[in-house]
């Protein structure tokens, strides 16, 4: 655990859940195994502030839990889970493009309640996007629910282990903490749940024109004690599964711009053939015949089964050997040399490190070093393998650089703290007044009032608050660059360290 | 990690996916590909990121921001300020990803990031105990009580020692509501708007909304049942800023509560 990665949990925990969250999640991650009395001193935190925050980590599956002898139960932070925050926007917006708002809805609010049950889930979600719906529009329970069971079955979200059922029948005193199960087979079964009813909309200030004051707001159904169908049975995001996502789609936007849009889409079928049958970490995808290829490419895709295997020994034969050839049955097997590729994308993206910071003579230099130490151990026979020196070269730079790309989003983190606590009047003053103009809008304000409100706020002062926000977005979307970055590296840290 | 002095800057040097040169630019990343066609839900810019709440309150006497000579406590480089310790870029940075998605990125993580601050699993430290009581407490509203948890977990699923009480949230008392006034045609249409407009700003902060703007679709809900302004204000026929003794006053004060517009 170094210190760059540390600092980061920390901010990313201080900023999502609060100080004290913040303190006892990375005094776990320092320390590791604790129980709980023992992070209550060492924290100097009273204990029901340490069960509040353990009980939020928990819930959103960054600590975890362990029964030892003796009855102590000892809680564990997954540091690598924290940082996995950075990442929520990327997952949140793959799951718009492949499942348009029901779905980006759907994985948000997984992300934000770390597990939910599906009718909780399917209610909510409903309810968020009746709200965006015009006037007596409502979203649909059953609408809903099939993008989720659609999700499911994709694996991006999961079922979260559950609780042995053993535990209320055995005789004797309780456990200390019930244990979590999860069979294999069970992980994406959706329970047959007949959800029937339609979001409702939050009423808003407008039905009350009339000068009545407000009525209450509709309350959520849960609060009425109706059994719950899927009690018990909760649900969270398969963040392996986006991963994978973010891996196919580097390998084939890299191949459409080595080779073609086809070629690409060839890539892009066998790696869909191969997403749930093979595992994120392995070194290759299952060999796929040509024949199953073709018949798999999209409807949209007319090229003849001969142009196709064209491309397939071309693929085949490019130097960059992302694509293999294991066999000759049904007109030719084919894999996808997943390690292969994965060194691809990370020594290219070193290369664009070293171009960037130090110029492209470096680069240059640095790029006929590692290929010079490739033509050296060009004996090797098996495509799959790296040799082992090479292989832990690269690995240490690897992670000497995500290392300091970790430090860098701390960096980035802490300067855009900085520079909102520095101006922190004069955004609450602009937020201020643009609740003031919202309202007054609402009930019919003149403009002449609006212009009034307006220059509240002065030419100086609108202009600080402009430059703020100009660098705030840089800030931001700086730390999303980098993520971006950190995770080719990462991809090729895990894949590799996994191998050994 | 020598020489830090340079991710001061704004621009940071940061690699990019794609690898400028035109001969190795097979990095791009996809284009996206948004169903529909329309234009992303979230249109604002949040990026105050919902700081504004919670944590500038809390810049009062006994919680400083900064320290005496202006630096921020833990910040590792106190003798540098803003806008100091550059150096001069030899070679210009990549731009950063902009177009529909990274529009839409960075909307989305601005917007998660007050979304978050907004939900019962944010923790603030509880509101300190005042040293005498007075009669406006009955009215004020507290931050979280120290042994008491704002949300309902499932408590099947986590160790015995971690059960902590859970608020109990107004709504269980029995309530007053406050009484329904004929529509006031004889009063002033102006003060109506404006007790509204106050009633409705005080609703929503309480419960906690962060953008109050027309055009903002979301509401953020919170985890269970949601506080009801109305129902707490039994009794009552007052806003809750009739009942600021003043002692809030520039001490930590976690909601965005008692201001009343005037």
């Amino acid at each position: 655990m170094t210190q760059a990665e540390i600092k980061l949990c920390s901010l990313l925990l201080q900023e999502h859940f609060g100080e004290i969250v913040e303190k006892i999640g990375v005094h776990l991650i320092r320390t590791g195994s604790q129980p709980l009395r023992v992070i209550a001193h060492d924290t100097r935190t009273s204990p029901d502030q340490v069960k509040k925050a353990l009980c939020v980590l928990i819930q959103h599956n960054l600590v975890t839990y362990q029964v030892h002898k003796r009855g102590t139960v000892e809680y564990e932070a997954q540091c690598s889970r924290v940082l996995r925050m950075l990442r929520y926007p990327r997952y949140i917006y793959t799951a718009k493009t492949l499942y348009s708002d029901t779905g980006e809805l759907i994985v948000e609010e997984l992300l934000l309640n770390g597990k939910m049950t599906m009718s909780a889930l399917v209610k909510r979600v409903a309810d968020r996007l009746t709200e965006t719906m015009e006037d007596g529009k409502t979203m649909d329970y059953a609408e809903v629910s099939s993008t989720f069971v659609r999700l499911a079955d994709t694996h991006f979200v999961q079922r979260c282990p559950l609780v042995s059922p053993t535990e209320n029948s055995e005789p004797g005193p309780p456990q200390p903490a019930p244990t979590l199960v999860i069979n294999e087979n069970d992980m994406y079964l959706v329970p047959k749940l007949s959800l029937i009813g339609k979001g409702k909309r939050r009423r808003s200030s407008e039905d009350d024109a009339t000068g009545e004051p407000k009525a209450k707001r509709l309350k959520h159904s849960t609060d009425n004690k109706e059994p719950i169908p899927d009690d018990g049975i909760y649900w969270q995001a398969n963040l392996d599964r986006f991963h994978q996502h973010f891996r196919d789609q580097a390998i084939v936007s890299a191949v459409a711009n080595r080779m073609d849009q086809t070629s690409s889409e060839i890539v892009r079928t066998m790696l869909r053939m191969s997403e749930i049958t093979t595992p994120s970490s392995a070194p290759f995808t299952q060999p796929l015949s040509s024949n199953e290829i073709f018949r798999s490419l999209p409807t949209g895709y007319n090229i003849s089964k001969q142009v196709l295997d064209q491309y397939l020994t071309l693929l085949a034969d490019d130097p960059l050997e992302f694509v293999g050839k294991s066999g000759d049955s049904g007109g030719g097997m084919y894999v996808i040399n997943l390690h292969k590729v994965l060194g691809s994308l990370a020594t290219a993206t070193l290369e664009s490190v070293v171009q960037e910071r130090f110029g492209s003579r470096c680069a240059r230099i640095f790029r006929l070093v590692l290929q010079k130490k490739h033509l050296e151990q060009k004996q090797v026979e098996d495509f799959a393998m790296i040799p082992a020196k090479e292989a832990k070269d690269m690995l240490y730079k690897m992670l000497s650089e995500n290392f300091m790309l970790l430090q860098s989003i701390a960096n980035l983190i802490e300067r855009r703290q900085f520079e909102t606590k520095e101006n922190k009047r004069l955004l609450e003053k602009s937020q201020r007044v643009e609740a003031i103009i919202a309202s007054m809008q609402a009930t019919g304000a003149e403009e002449a009032q609006l212009q009034e409100i307006e220059e509240m706020i002065t030419a100086p002062e609108r202009q600080q608050i402009e430059t703020l926000k100009r660098n705030v977005n840089k800030l931001d979307a700086s730390e999303i660059q980098v993520d971006e970055t950190i995770f080719l590296l990462e991809s090729y840290i895990e894949s590799n360290t996994k191998r050994q | 990690m020598g020489n830090n002095g340079a991710w001061l800057i704004l621009q940071p040097r940061l690699p990019p996916l794609v690898a400028p040169t035109p001969g190795s630019g097979w990095l791009r990343p996809p284009p996206p590909r948004l169903p529909g066609g329309g234009p992303p839900r979230r249109l604002l810019l949040d990026w105050r990121g919902g700081l504004t709440n919670g944590e500038l309150a809390e810049a009062g006497p006994e919680r400083p921001l900064l320290e005496e000579d202006g630096r921020i406590p833990g910040w590792r480089r106190p003798r540098l300020r803003v806008g100091e310790g550059r150096q001069p870029l030899e070679f210009r940075p990549v731009p950063l990803p902009s177009g529909e998605e990274g529009e839409y990125v960075l909307a989305l993580k601005q917007e998660l990031r007050g979304a978050m601050r907004q939900l019962p699993y944010f923790i603030r430290p509880a509101v300190p105990k005042r040293d005498v009581e007075r009669y406006s407490d009955k009215y004020q509203m507290s931050g979280p009580i120290d042994s008491a948890i704002d949300w309902n977990p499932d408590w099947r699923r986590l160790p015995r020692e971690l059960r902590i009480r859970v608020r109990k949230l107004q709504k269980e008392r029995t309530t007053i509501l406050l009484p329904k006034r004929p529509p006031k045609t004889t009063e002033d249409k102006e003060e109506t708007i404006q007790k509204l407009e106050t009633l409705e700003k005080k609703e929503e902060e309480v419960t906690s909304e962060e953008d109050e703007e027309k055009e903002e679709e979301e509401k953020e809900e919170e985890e269970e049942e949601e506080y009801d302004e109305e129902e707490h204000e039994e009794e009552t026929d007052y806003i809750m800023s009739y009942f600021d003794n003043g002692e809030d006053f520039g001490v930590d004060s976690d909601d965005n509560m008692d201001e009343a517009i005037y």
